[in-house]
């Protein structure tokens, strides 16, 4: 099972390496991992995705919460919450697909960030299902790049713990 | 005032009452050892290796209950230390080991001596820090020690650039209040209320008591535990002392090479009461095979060693010592005596385990078996001695033959399994315990790999006693190669062994050796009086195997044992 794992840390230096080597040591995997401040520039979130069985992600929130620099770990399965991720996607279409290109862009609510004679840039926010969607239209017209920021996920304010 | 970074050092150590340091020094280190060199509150032991420090460090920490202290230079010298530091991180040891570094404006830079020796612990550290600037000096240090020695302990390490050892500030001597670092003390009174109501249910309970016990000081709660509630006590390798072993409830050790009765116990037992410990593959074997009947109740301060390896039914986060406390209670108070009855047929299965195979072991009148050693020792010493331990055969038996009746007496790397450990170990163990009879059980080949620690015993008159176990092979690795690859002994024998007498009279210390059965006796009698380090080297025979053993991977109740034949032998040598 996938699960978005939301890891409040102290700002320090060092910190993303004592996460990255836990999962690593371990043999647990990372699909994705992106880290930023908070209000607080003391404090970073990260999020991660991971994959494993309960029992495995039961270790793998107990061993983040074991860090010292960890100050709050959250299973985003057990909340409420929005997730999105940007992706920017580089397509080079043949002339025909051109317009439909564009077409699909807009209809994801993408916008074009950049485009040359033979590329287009197009920058898309929203859900896995939402990028996924979109990658998979993209590649009949010849995607040739992506790049994907990994997850970012936050609680809806006011609601109840799920289950 | 503003005092220099190495003077902050000395001082935080003194207010964390730290009186022995031990350590190799180095260029970096040197603003630090200036101060000690006419220091009277802190002793440095010069060990002969950064190996022997850590470990003479670790030994100390096992003895006391107090941090280790190590310091080393930068490079190599603090690379020397992570075996160390590993042994103690496996172990929950707690350590505090400070390692030189080159400047920090020199840092990155491929510079002479520099190891990112930050980078190289992290993982079997509990924590590290590097120190870039002398205002976060006596700061690093107190939440050093304070996570070393407090929740689940630890080793920790600071990285101490030069520089930051000669600027100057002024001292400060902060509160700690780390916000990401809370360990849990309390357990959850319901839980430990389900757990009470398990026991009295309980029809064949057993306790598995590890290294958790005896860290938390928990041995009082937990006999008053067994014996109010009549529970057998088997011990982890970890937790050997934490219950005594000469107690009728006592099953001695399970697991791999535990007691015959320990695992059938554990296999038939309809409840687990797991204290501090970690239910490590040694000790379950199969895991699926493992316990099949029992339900599990789990202590540990640690989360993350609840249900890692095996299934819990009533999980309890805490420190062993308060949970236990009120667990006493709750039996004691609200739930009452209801087993009465019941224990006594389980008891009596128990004791028909034990009485069937006892630990015993073929005697010889020509040839020293290395189990009666260790049992003389056990029976001269009465028992009231420090023992450390090497790693293999002589670790085993040791763990088997000697009764330990007192926490903090059996010092051995269990998690990590460091050869030349012990040593060491008994050295920082006798600098913490100068009147106390302190013994390193060893193999020939384990001694080797610290033996330049003599040295160090000799010059500061520490006079442990390091029995050699001496069967001229690496005899655990040859054990298996017997039992598993068809007598194929591939570079286990060691072919030439050290004269070990000589080696201890070129170090001035003592060497004796014994190599018939009725020369044992009279030579650990001599060493026991000589206030000197003493090497006695037993020569042993060579095709002694550590029985009971369970195969790797196989259920904890498939052990092997001495061959039928040689136990008939022995019915007719033992009086
Ligand atoms: C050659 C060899 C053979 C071995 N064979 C065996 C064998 O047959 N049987 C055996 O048992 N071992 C054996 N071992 C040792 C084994 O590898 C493990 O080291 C040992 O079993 C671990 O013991 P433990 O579970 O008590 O854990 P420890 O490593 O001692 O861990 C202590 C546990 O207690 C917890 N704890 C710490 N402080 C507290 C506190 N204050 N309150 C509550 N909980 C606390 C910790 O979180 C941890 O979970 C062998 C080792 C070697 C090298
Ligand atoms: C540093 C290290 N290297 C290798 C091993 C693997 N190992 C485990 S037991 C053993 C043999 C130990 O031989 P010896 O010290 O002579 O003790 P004996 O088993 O003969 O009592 C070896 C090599 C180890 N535990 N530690």
């Amino acid at each position: 099972m996938r699960h978005t794992i939301s890891v409040l840390v102290e700002n320090k230096f060092g910190v993303l390496s004592r996460i990255s080597g836990l999962f690593s040591g371990r043999g647990y995997n990372i699909e994705s991992l992106s880290v930023g401040e908070t209000i607080d520039p003391q404090i970073s979130t990260m999020t991660i995705v991971t994959t494993g069985d309960d029992w495995v992600i039961e270790q793998i929130t107990k061993q983040l919460n074991k860090l010292i620099d960890v100050i709050k770990v959250v299973d985003m399965k057990e909340l409420e919450h929005v997730e999105r991720e940007m992706v920017l996607v580089k397509v080079a279409p043949r002339q025909q697909d051109k317009a439909e290109v564009l077409n699909l862009a807009e209809i994801f609510r993408g916008r074009i960030v950049d485009s040359s004679q033979k590329t287009y840039t197009i920058e898309i926010t929203g859900d896995e299902k939402k990028i996924e969607a979109f990658i998979e239209l993209m590649k009949p017209m010849g995607i040739k790049e992506f790049v994907r920021t990994g997850k970012v996920a936050i609680a809806r304010e006011g609601m109840k713990k799920k289950g | 005032m503003k005092i220099t970074g190495a003077e902050i050092i000395i001082e935080s150590l003194k207010r964390e009452g730290v009186r022995h340091l031990f350590g190799y020094p180095g260029g970096v280190v040197l603003n630090i050892f200036d101060l000690l060199y006419d220091n009277k509150d802190i002793q440095l032991i010069l060990t002969r290796h950064e190996q022997g420090a850590i470990h003479a460090a670790d030994g100390y920490a096992r003895a006391t209950g107090k941090a280790g202290v190590a310091l080393v230079t930068s490079g190599p010298g603090a690379t020397n230390t992570v075996t160390g530091i590993a042994t103690a991180s496996m172990d929950s040891i707690p350590l505090v080991v400070l390692s030189g570094q080159v400047p920090t404006m020199l840092i990155g830079n491929d510079a002479f001596q520099e190891a990112d020796i930050v980078g190289i612990t992290r993982p079997c550290t509990k924590y590290n820090f590097l120190v870039k600037d002398v205002k976060d000096l006596s700061r690093t240090i107190k939440e050093a020690f304070h996570i070393a020695t407090t929740g689940r302990p630890g080793p920790v390490l600071i990285d101490l650039p030069k520089d930051v050892t000669s600027n100057k500030t002024e001292f400060v001597w902060p509160e700690t209040d780390i916000r990401s670092y809370k360990p849990t003390y309390e357990g959850n009174k319901w839980m430990i209320t389900n757990a009470a109501h398990q026991i009295a249910k309980a029809k064949k309970p057993v306790i598995i008591a590890g290294g958790g016990v005896i860290i938390s000081g928990a041995s009082k709660e937990l006999r008053e535990l067994a014996e109010h509630a009549e529970i057998p006590v088997t011990m982890t390798l970890m937790g050997l002392g934490g219950f005594p072993g000469t107690h009728d409830l006592s099953l001695g050790m399970l697991g791999m090479h535990g007691t015959y009765y320990a695992n059938m116990a554990v296999q038939d037992s309809d409840l687990l009461i797991a204290i501090g410990m970690r239910f490590d593959d040694r000790v379950t074997g199969k895991i699926e095979a493992f316990a099949p009947h029992a339900k599990i109740v789990h202590i540990d301060i640690d989360p993350t060693s609840i249900r890692k390896n095996v299934r819990v039914d009533v999980p309890i986060v805490g420190d062993v010592k308060r949970v236990l406390t009120v667990l006493n209670k709750v039996l004691k108070e609200e739930v009452k005596e209801q087993w009465g009855e019941v224990r006594k047929a389980w008891l009596k299965q128990i004791s028909a385990w034990k009485a069937e195979r006892p630990m015993s072991y073929t005697w010889s009148d020509e040839e020293i078996k290395p189990q009666f050693v260790v049992e003389k020792i056990h029976e001269l010493t009465k028992g009231d001695a420090i023992i450390t331990t090497e790693v293999g055969q002589n670790q085993m038996w040791a763990a088997q033959f000697f009764k330990y009746d007192k926490p903090r007496t059996f010092l051995s790397s269990g998690g990590l399994g460091t050869m030349g450990y012990g040593f060491p170990a008994a050295i920082g163990a006798q600098l913490a315990f100068p009147n106390k009879l302190v013994i390193d059980i060893a193999g020939d080949g384990s001694i080797q790999m610290n033996i330049q620690e003599l040295a160090t015993a000799v010059i500061y008159k520490l006079p442990v006693k390091v029995a050699i176990l001496s069967n001229r092979y690496l005899g655990m690795v040859r054990q298996w190669q017997e039992l598993f690859y068809n007598e194929r002994y591939s570079y286990s024998h060691l072919d030439v062994i050290p004269d070990f007498v000589e080696v201890a009279q070129a170090y001035r210390a003592v060497g004796l050796r014994a190599t018939k059965p009725s020369e044992v006796e009279p030579v650990l009698r001599e060493a026991f009086k000589i206030q000197k380090p003493v090497f006695m080297e037993f020569v042993v025979n060579w095709k002694e195997k550590v029985y009971p053993m369970v195969p790797a991977g196989a259920p904890i109740d498939h052990m092997l044992f001495e061959e039928p034949e040689k136990k008939e032998k022995k019915l007719k040598a033992v009086k």
